[in-house]
């Protein structure tokens, strides 16, 4: 049997200063994304997006209003 | 710097949009989305010399460059009215909402936790027992064949008694409150001794709530208010009595016409309303959608240095409207954006705002309109207009929505 290595294709990230707390990437990916006692989102964990989350990752991209979503591939 | 000068001392009719405009004029709500179609493509950033000097940028790029842009334009007046408030930057008469930077982050920090997502999660059975207490309060005009106003006596019951619920104040004063938010944002055409005859009773009845809680402090937001400390110091009377008029006045209006707007177009669009009550799935998408097409608020700046926007020549206290329910129809940056698409997965709105100003009570506004509806198709699984559109009025001013929809029930439960 191979050894499964894990290799993280995708990579969120909130920038601090853009977001303002409007929580659609909470509400719209909760497994990725949570938001601090001010409502403002922070990443969980590192920010890798496993495989079968990467569509909800580009949703939460796409319903940011203040652009404050970043996507590495 | 407050001047009454070149101010219309009697509302007249609008007759050209361009150049002419007053969101106070009934035909301005009425045809909103017409009027800012219109402009969008030939004018997109119409003036008015009404209130001393107006501009209505109808673009997403402009609304959002205004939003962003702190330093050529102050937040310390957010309502158009003939007479410039008194109060100055950077605090403003209402707190955070009139603040400018760097005061209005600190103050901003003291409302942000009580209406962060997980603390307004927590309301939610209690305004789905609201709900529910209000249809069934409708339910004889519906048994006696009647008509409904879902707009008077529903979506308008649903914000009004959240808020007096979280400020601690007698719910036996909810027709008061709506009489003060009716002065304070559809009284803009009132003359300016008027208007302040009206501001002045509603901050005499926030500073009697004031002096009950500190007679009985309770858990509620008015003793937070009372209780947080902003650089080291304990809130002034007028800080604390800036916020509760904020938080009256700007979570009543809203979240009532976009419940209302809602309602308004599942009466007006059976196969909406059908696809709803078959799938729950889609009320996100459709709740998002319904905030991006009816987004209930206009917010607005003053121009705080005279400087040229885009070929216009804004002066220092001109006032400037924000319609982020315009940016939010551009074309330009929605696709299908006339189109109401309650499924529509990527929506990039602004009905709460850009930037800074973030609507503070956004997750509790989202909260009350997502069980509104679910709350009123469940049991109204079949309904229309009951009447004509000339049945159904709309408010005056910056906050757009039905303050009277009438609405006949096909089918209950």
């Amino acid at each position: 049997m191979e050894t499964a290595s894990i290799v993280i294709l995708m990579r969120i990230h909130v920038d601090a200063e853009k977001c303002q707390g409007h929580n659609r990437c909470y509400a719209l990916a909760p497994e990725l994304f949570d938001v601090d006692d001010y409502g403002n989102a922070v990443v969980i964990g590192d920010g890798s997006v496993p495989a079968e989350l990467e569509d909800k990752a580009r949703l939460a991209l796409a319903n940011c209003p203040e652009f404050a979503i970043t996507i590495s591939e | 710097m407050t001047s009454t000068e070149n101010v219309n001392a009697d509302f007249t009719p609008v007759t050209d949009w361009a150049t002419d405009f007053d969101h106070a004029d009934p035909q301005y709500n009425r045809n909103a989305h017409a009027i800012w179609a219109e402009l969008r493509g030939t004018c997109p950033v119409a003036h008015s010399d009404r209130y001393g000097g107006t501009w209505l940028p109808t673009t997403y790029e402009y609304v959002r460059e205004i939003a962003y842009d702190t330093e050529n334009f102050t937040s310390r007046a957010v309502i158009v009215e003939k007479m410039i408030p008194p109060d100055p930057a950077p605090i403003g008469g209402a707190p955070p909402i009139t603040s400018d930077p760097p005061f209005h982050i600190e103050a901003r920090k003291l409302l942000l936790p009580p209406f962060a997502p997980k603390k307004i999660e927590l309301w939610e059975p209690e305004v789905r027992t609201l709900c529910r207490g209000l249809l069934d309060s409708m339910m004889a005009d519906v048994a006696a064949g009647k008509t409904i106003d879902a707009a008077a006596d529903y979506a308008k019951r649903i914000p009004v008694n959240v808020i007096s619920r979280m400020l601690g104040f007698p719910m036996s004063d909810e027709d008061l409150f709506l009489e003060f938010v009716h002065d304070v944002l559809e009284g803009i055409d009132d003359a300016p001794e008027v208007r302040f005859v009206k501001i002045e009773r509603l901050i005499q009845y926030i500073v009697s709530q004031i002096e009950d809680h500190v007679e009985n402090p309770r858990d509620d937001l008015t003793s937070y208010l009372m209780g947080v400390e902003l650089f080291g110091e304990k809130l002034s009377v007028e800080h604390i009595g800036g916020s509760i008029i904020l938080l009256l006045i700007a979570g009543i209006d809203t979240t009532w016409s976009a419940i209302g707007s809602s309602l308004w177009h599942l009466a007006n669009n059976p196969d909406d309303l059908a696809r709803l009550v078959a799938d729950r799935s889609l009320i996100p998408t459709a709740v998002e959608e319904f905030l991006r097409v009816y987004a209930p608020v206009t917010m607005a700046r003053l121009v705080a240095k005279d400087h040229d926007f885009h070929g216009c020549p804004m002066k220092v206290d001109d006032w400037v409207l924000l319609p982020f329910p315009a940016a939010n129809l551009d074309p330009e940056v929605f696709p299908d954006a006339d189109k109401v698409l309650i499924d529509r997965a990527e929506n990039r709105h602004s009905a709460f705002g850009l930037g800074i100003h973030r609507c503070l009570g956004s997750n509790l506004a989202r909260l009350e309109l997502t069980i509104a509806i679910e709350e009123f198709i469940d049991r109204f699984p079949s309904f229309t207009l009951g009447g004509t559109e000339d049945d159904v009025t709309w408010s005056v001013g910056q906050i757009r929505g039905p303050r009277e929809l009438p609405v006949r029930v096909l089918a209950n439960k």
